[in-house]
């Protein structure tokens, strides 16, 4: 999709006077903060785990050339194969030869971010091909030709009425959404319609939450089983991952979902955690005959190799995002491109570059709570600011920004010039806010909060006359 | 530098907003370090911390400003701040601001040792701020730096316990940032305003009529934001509250 990451103020502006966005925003964030308190509190060892899931997954990005070959050789052991994308545009090039050379007709797809990110989707659709997401909140979004705004709960900013509103114009004649919106009512009518599309479909499309470097594996995680009827139903899987995905072990992919679901939705488990190696095998009584996994580069070598390799741990469980409160307060649209919150104003620069989102990592407070619940232990404030920095020095940031803060810098350097200018400032704020004026350039503030009532002097100002020499 | 005295000297980071808008929390500051057996003196050749350069992506005048900032202090025994986020950024930022350079890296991280935020050190010496009574509801709001990079949270309501009087509710959400932010508040003034009325209305749903915190940048703005929207609860810094009885809001 085509970036508006560039538009962020005004996006948000459209957010937070959108009633029902609110409304959803507001549900969905006490739904899951709450949730995920719970099932940390219920795990004693949830500290330590975190530690150990980063420390995996920082062996793993020192030694990524290893185990991805180490994957590679796995998958073609069990039948299938590997596929290296640098880009977007290879990684579709690549998607839609598989589809081409199976005479696939109809793909159905799990829920993938990796999708997202290279818009499968379009590339597939301009080649003629018939794409149905399968995930309920994909497919939704699907259906109102909108972008997720969730990485884990992609129509999170959708209400039942917006739902049973478009299930109606969709679904045709026998649709009972036009008189119902009650949850089952409309799950029923999905899984009705969706059970088809499942049969019907030549190739399926998912995403992987790891990669599994010892067998070859790939792991999905979801709670409708949709990933597994859509990598097992049709003649091909083809699975699309970013390479940061792989783990070394079993073991390794086991301990990391430990923290994955108890961050994401607070579940201990998701519904559904299936291990799939290989396309089927002679005494498999069910399973695809081709298996191919594109694995994306799409900046991450980059990410690798510089000040951003600790945001290749993501797993993409979303905490960040349910627990920030820019996140909350605009939801992922805003944030113009796949992936919002935290984690998204990271990779979003990184991904379609700083000129497009140089907004993002300036849209934080930097409360570090993302931080202090991401599973991955990703020090997501210091790589906004990092981004910030790079920003900088690029001169993605206007001159008279960069200028004005050098100038405010010369003059901290120099106390006695810095008296001046502060002990002036506080008595015209103070002036001011007695007769209930405006600064000039004030409105940023004033338009939103009244103006501080300074006490008129200074505490330096103060000091000299009362410390005597406790001044020093 | 130091004399023949016994008690250890504290040097005060007055922080920059203190010294512009309320310099009475600098006062009381000193007087509850006197009263908790420190010697205080305050480093004339202070400013601020550096947060604004650093937070905008200016490490080069955040680097310049910290320089000055350790050498001014240098003769501390402690450098204390009523602030979390300054007391994070000396604390915290500082090493990391000089990592890799030979002579300032292990001079910041020297200085960082030394540095504390006021209620931290305050809350060691609990029982010698004989704090006025407040009669008050009040509800305490933890600034994201102090919990998240200083960790404090029992400390204030250690010494808020003590005060005859003070009713203190908790928030529901207290780990919610407020949207203050620093320059955020004035880069993205919507979302910073929202931010502020999550945290007003958590305040509100308490009945407290008094909102403590130890960082004036969340204060100045949620306070700025209750009296734009008229309401009628004040925010006061916790050294005001432990030093004096909370005087009507001056608009009242």
């Amino acid at each position: 999709m085509r970036p508006t990451s560039r538009s962020f103020k005004a996006n948000a502006r459209g957010a937070l006077l959108d009633p029902g966005l609110q409304k959803a925003l507001a549900r969905a964030k006490d739904g899951f903060i709450g949730r995920r308190r719970d099932a940390v509190a219920a795990l004693p060892e949830f500290e330590s785990l975190r530690a150990t899931a980063r420390d995996i997954k920082q062996h793993t990005l020192e030694h990524l050339d290893t185990y991805l070959l180490r994957f590679e050789a796995a998958v073609q052991a069990a039948g299938g194969q590997v596929h290296w994308a640098r880009d977007a545009g290879e990684a579709n090039r690549i998607v839609v030869d598989i589809c081409r050379r199976a005479g696939a007709e109809h793909i159905i797809k799990g829920k993938s971010m990796v999708g997202e990110e290279i818009a499968v989707n379009p590339a597939l659709e301009r080649e003629g091909f018939d794409v149905v997401e399968t995930d309920l909140g994909e497919y939704i979004i699907q259906l109102a030709k909108e972008p997720p705004s969730h990485i884990i709960a992609p129509a999170v900013h959708k209400s039942r009425s917006d739902v049973a509103a478009l299930f109606s114009e969709h679904h045709g004649a026998g649709s009972e959404s036009a008189s119902s919106d009650e949850p089952e009512v409309l799950l029923n009518e999905a899984r009705r319609v969706l059970r088809d599309r499942f049969m019907a479909g030549d190739a399926g499309i998912t995403g992987a939450n790891f990669l599994v470097a010892e067998t070859g594996s790939i792991v999905l995680v979801t709670n409708e089983g949709n990933g597994d009827l859509s990598s097992t139903l049709p003649r091909t899987h083809i699975v699309l991952a970013g390479i940061e995905k792989v783990v070394p072990t079993l073991e390794d992919a086991t301990t990391i979902l430990r923290v994955l679901a108890r961050s994401a939705t607070g579940q201990t488990l998701t519904s559904y955690t299936t291990f799939v190696t290989g396309a089927r095998r002679a005494a498999d009584p069910d399973g695809p005959q081709a298996f191919h996994v594109v694995l994306v580069d799409g900046g991450r070598s980059d990410m690798l190799a510089g000040e951003f390799r600790d945001m290749l741990r993501c797993i993409r469980c979303g905490a960040c995002l349910n627990h920030c409160p820019v996140y909350g307060a605009v939801g992922g649209h805003a944030y113009g491109w796949v992936y919002p919150g935290p984690m998204g104003s990271v990779l979003t620069p990184l991904m379609v570059g700083l000129g497009e989102a140089q907004a993002l990592p300036n849209a934080s407070s930097l409360c570090g709570r993302c931080e202090s619940v991401c599973p991955m232990m990703i020090p997501l404030p210091r790589m906004l600011r990092a981004l910030r920095e790079r920003a900088n020095r690029e001169h993605h940031v206007s001159w008279i920004q960069r200028s004005a803060l050098r100038a405010w810098g010369a003059i901290a350097h120099r106390p006695a010039l810095y008296r001046v200018f502060a002990s002036a400032g506080a008595r015209a704020i103070a002036a001011l806010g007695r007769r209930g004026g405006r600064l000039p350039g004030s409105g940023p503030w004033t338009d939103y909060r009244a103006l501080p009532r300074p006490e008129g002097r200074t505490f330096m100002a103060e000091a000299r006359t009362r410390l005597g020499n406790r001044l020093r | 530098m130091s004399e023949s005295h016994p008690r250890p000297r504290a040097a005060l980071f007055v922080t920059c907003l203190v010294d512009l808008f309320r310099p009475g929390i600098g006062f009381a500051a000193l007087s509850l370090l006197e009263r908790a057996g420190f010697e205080t003196v305050v480093p004339r050749r202070q400013t601020c911390c550096g947060q604004p350069a650093y937070n905008s992506g200016d490490s080069e005048t955040a680097r310049r400003i910290a320089r000055d900032v350790i050498v001014a202090f240098a003769d501390a025994d402690v450098v204390v701040a009523p602030s979390g986020s300054c007391t994070g950024m000396l604390r915290l930022h500082y090493p990391r601001l000089f990592a890799g350079d030979p002579e300032w890296e292990e001079r910041a991280r020297e200085f960082a040792g030394r540095c504390r935020e006021l209620t931290e050190v305050l809350a060691e010496h609990a029982e010698a701020i004989d704090a006025p009574p407040c009669a008050a509801d009040a509800a305490y709001h933890d600034s994201c730096s102090s919990l998240r990079e200083v960790g404090v949270k029992a400390e204030p309501r250690r010494l808020l316990a003590r005060v005859p009087g003070l009713r203190l509710h908790e928030l529901d959400e207290p780990e919610a940032c407020c949207g203050f932010g620093g320059a955020f508040c004035v880069k993205f003034p919507e979302i910073s305003a929202h931010m502020a009325d999550v945290k007003i209305g958590d305040a509100r749903g308490t009945g407290a009529s008094l909102l403590i915190g130890n960082d004036l940048g969340c204060l100045l703005h949620l306070e700025g934001r209750m009296r734009h929207r008229g309401l009628d609860i004040r925010a006061r810094h916790i050294a005001e509250v432990l030093t004096r009885q909370p005087e009507r809001r001056r608009d009242e």
